[in-house]
């Protein structure tokens, strides 16, 4: 089910402004890619590119093409909603509706998008959800109360398996933990390994200790000079990104030279 | 893959949907023009007949066939002129009470209850105007200014209960409400370092205020003033109740008076023919005249804003 | 305060008694106007005067005004269910994609038509719809009302869009829900309580007004029926406004207490909304 997501020649523009530039890269299925680099280099609009949440700003334009598999997700009758079914999306804020119940939240992007299910059909549906998010087991019995009661991490846990609920085949988490204490950032994170057996997960850290920990392979961005768009520097596996850098600016950034 | 999965009907969704709230909105300017367009076309042939000599004269005379409706504009405006004098001192002074003086605690209840004013309907304050304020104004107020000061062409002659005076005062009670919030939004903007440079300087609070509120707040509260004008110049079954009916021009105050929007009220149900289409033609003024006076005060308010917040 | 001269110091005595009189100057004839209005209505306060129509001579005393609280029942349902849905919709544009020039004049006049005169409201119906059909109607006193409440419905739900926090659009986007279903099921929803406040207020405000109906609803010495709009009808405000300048005091107490009804109405709503509103403030995240 899970696909491989190929950037080719991305490039990103809000109004004049040009976030990022001739990004090539491909992302593997079924492993978690990570984006790195200093803030202000466009790696979350590279992020909101993937799964067409970047045209919902007024005056956003890209260039380039993603292929979602074999599928351009820009292509001429490509319907913006259907992408988005397809690439879930986990924010760096936890938002669940917070008016809505544990299971309505994660029952949302199934039953807002019309979906009929048989009732047994559906809380098997939020079960798994919850189970793979790994939260089942704090809120089984109270799947009827309001998400807002929840902690922060636990409301992120709980957008991932409303995320999950729908299906999809990449998920796109933009800095997941960062609003999150230690403890829930570790679990945020022994989450993704779980994932990943099912999902092709692209992540945007702040955190290049996170990036080393949980990520397969790493995307490295900046911004070369002042007032440019940002640009990839480097793809590699992890391992090499830390370790064994080809690129002096990748070397300078994971050292702790800059950014 | 991603090609079928949405129906081309349920795609075409999101674009109805953005034009079914855009007519929506349209909707707005459209029965902005409508009201223009429509009430023009009835008056027409009382403008063409009369042309620009339909606001310059002076003699109202239905059974003449005569329409000239200067007393009713220099009704109007006399009748605003005398809430806006005396409502802005007192919308001017409680704004400043509510932004900088009151204690936060009853700050709210007193905004609260300054705005259940505004709540109170027109023919409930013609009502009370009428029966309880009128005879108590004539008693105590206008017969001894009319007796005492009856040299000044402004209070000449006898004093009648219903009159522009009694109902510039209702008016003033109402616009109240209105100068005074306008007027609070633009205090509240006033940045604090002014305040703070004047009292480091020493400054009582009224010195504060008045070196370094007002002034800033100025242009705003002039925008306010213009919005309680506009609102006064709109009222009709207060002033209906308690200006009396008569068309004349004179410098006396106390003198019984006549506006547009009360024209119009008290003679519609009995006019016919060219008297219907003059009144909707006094309308037709009577809009022109409020929507600039609108808009010129809001475009006051505006600037004001934007100059305090940079 | 020692070191300031005397001068300053009454200035400043003075500043504080004129804020302060200011203020009493507003609350003063607020409890006035209440206290008179309760004092003189309530005397005939009764099942009676609620349920029953006037008498059918003015010098007799009694009776009621259900005629016009009937009118008034049936005008502002109706204005409601014609200004609400335009008014939410075109707010809905106005929060979802209201940017450029088109969206700016479309504030711009909804803020202009707030201080449009009721009166010419009513012109403006009776050219429209009287002048035409020749007769007046509860259809074009209700049409009246909504012309009267479509700016204030507008803004206020424009106003209460706006606070729905843009993450909440952003989250109901990504899972792939389109943009109309999100406003339908995520965005009005949240907005509700807001909605229905601003609605009150407007219909608070259109429920005292006498001026649009003068000539539109005209009046009507008779109940007419739940569903029939045809007719000239009645309203609160108008009977008020009729029976204030009538000579016999029989009439003028009936004014008194249509005028106690009149401000209960409009204050309950008022004031139920303000509620609903700092209750909903609250509870926002």
């Amino acid at each position: 089910m899970a696909v491989d997501v190929r950037l080719d020649e991305l490039s990103a523009w809000f109004g004049n402004h040009q976030a990022f530039a001739d990004i090539t890269f491909t992302v593997p299925e079924r492993h978690v890619t990570a984006i790195i680099g200093p803030s202000g280099c466009g790696k979350s609009t590279l992020l909101r590119c993937i799964n067409r949440m970047h045209e919902v700003v007024p005056r956003a334009r890209h260039g380039g093409s993603v292929y979602l598999g074999r599928e351009e997700i820009y292509g001429a009758h490509v319907d913006p909603v259907s992408v988005r079914r397809r690439v879930g999306m986990v924010f760096q804020r936890p938002n669940p509706f917070p008016t809505m119940s544990i299971y309505d939240n994660v029952a949302a992007g199934i039953k807002l998008n019309g979906v009929r299910h048989r009732k047994g059909e559906l809380d098997g549906l939020v079960e798994s959800s919850l189970q793979s998010a790994g939260l089942w087991n704090e809120v089984r019995n109270r799947l009827k109360k309001a998400a807002g009661d929840l902690s922060g991490g636990q409301q992120q846990r709980l957008c991932i398996a409303g995320a999950i609920a729908v299906e999809p085949q990449v998920l796109l988490m933009d800095a997941p933990a960062s609003a999150l204490d230690p403890q829930s950032t570790l679990r945020i994170e022994d989450l993704m390994a779980e994932l990943k057996q099912q999902y092709t997960i692209v992540i945007v850290t702040h955190n290049m200790q996170q990036a080393a920990r949980v990520a397969d392979w790493t995307a490295f961005m900046t911004v070369l000079e002042e007032g440019e768009p940002g640009r990839l520097v480097e793809f590699d596996r992890t391992e090499t990104i830390f370790t064994n850098p080809g690129n002096e600016r990748t070397q300078a950034y994971v050292t702790g030279r800059f950014g | 893959m991603l090609r079928a999965d949405r129906t081309r009907l349920a795609r075409s969704a999101d674009r109805c949907f953005q034009v079914l709230v855009t007519t929506f909105a349209a909707l707005v300017l459209v029965v902005l023009g409508l009201m223009l367009a429509r009430t023009t076309y009835t008056a027409w042939p009382v403008f063409h007949r009369f042309g620009l000599d339909f606001v310059k004269g002076r003699d109202w005379a239905p059974s003449r066939d005569v329409f000239g409706a200067l007393p009713f504009i220099f009704g109007t405006v006399v009748t605003s002129l005398i809430a806006i004098v005396l409502a802005v001192p007192v919308s001017v002074g409680i704004a400043l009470y509510l932004t900088e003086v009151a204690p936060a605690r009853t700050r709210r209840p007193l905004v609260y209850l300054v705005e259940l004013l505004a709540a109170i309907p027109s023919v409930v304050f013609g009502l009370w105007g009428l029966i309880v304020l009128l005879p108590r104004l004539q008693d105590h107020v206008w017969t001894p200014l009319s007796a005492k000061l009856g040299f000044i062409p402004l209070f000449a002659g006898p004093s009648y209960g219903q009159s522009f005076a009694t109902a510039g005062v209702i008016l003033a009670i109402m616009i109240v409400p209105i100068v005074t919030a306008i007027s609070r939004e633009v205090i509240a903007l006033v940045p604090h370092e002014h305040k703070e440079a004047a009292l480091a300087l020493g400054a009582t609070r009224w010195e504060v205020l008045r070196l370094a509120v007002l002034p800033y707040a100025r242009a705003g509260i002039i925008g306010s003033v213009m919005l309680g004008f506009g609102r006064a110049v709109g009222e009709t079954i207060a002033v209906a109740l308690v200006i009396g009916g008569s068309p004349q021009i004179t410098a006396s105050i106390l003198q019984p008076g006549y506006t547009i929007a009360s024209v119009i009220a008290n003679q519609f149900n009995e006019a016919t023919g060219i008297h219907i289409q003059a009144l909707v033609g006094l309308g037709v003024v009577l809009f022109a005249i409020t929507i600039l006076i609108n808009v010129a005060g809001r475009l006051f308010v505006w600037r004001a804003a934007r100059g305090l917040a940079s | 305060m020692s070191g300031v001269s005397g001068r300053r110091r009454v200035a400043d005595r003075v500043a504080s008694v004129w804020m302060l009189g200011s203020v009493l100057c507003a609350l003063v004839p607020l409890a006035f106007i209440l206290g008179y209005v309760a004092y003189k209505g309530a005397g005939l306060i009764s099942w009676t005067f609620l349920s029953q129509s006037e008498p059918f001579s003015f010098t007799e005393r009694g009776g009621g005004f259900w005629n016009g609280i009937k009118g008034t029942l049936k005008l502002i349902t109706v204005a409601t269910l014609v200004s609400a849905p335009v008014g939410i919709l075109a707010a809905v544009y106005l929060s979802e994609y209201g940017r450029g020039r088109f969206a700016t004049a479309v504030r711009f006049v909804t803020d202009v038509m707030t201080g449009v005169p009721s009166i010419f409201v009513g012109v403006f119906i009776y050219s429209l719809i009287v002048l035409e059909t020749g007769h007046f109607s509860a259809w074009s006193g209700a049409l009246a009302l909504a012309v009267l409440m479509l700016p204030i419905v507008t803004r206020g739900a424009e106003e209460v869009l706006k606070l729905v926090p843009r993450e909440l659009r952003e989250a109901s986007l990504a899972l792939g829900v389109p943009h109309w279903r999100t406003v339908f099921r995520i965005v009005l929803p949240t907005a509700a309580s807001g909605l229905v406040t601003a609605l009150m207020l407007a219909v608070a405000r259109a429920a005292g007004e006498t001026a649009p109906l003068l000539f539109t609803s005209f009046g009507n010495r008779f109940v007419t029926g739940w569903t029939d709009f045809n007719q000239p009808d009645s309203a609160l405000p108008l009977l008020i406004f009729r029976d204030a300048r009538s000579a016999y005091s029989t009439a003028q107490e009936r004014a008194w207490a249509g005028a106690l009804v009149l401000i209960a109405l409009v204050l309950v709503l008022t004031i139920a909304a303000r509620f609903i509103a700092t209750r909903r403030s609250v509870r926002t995240v």
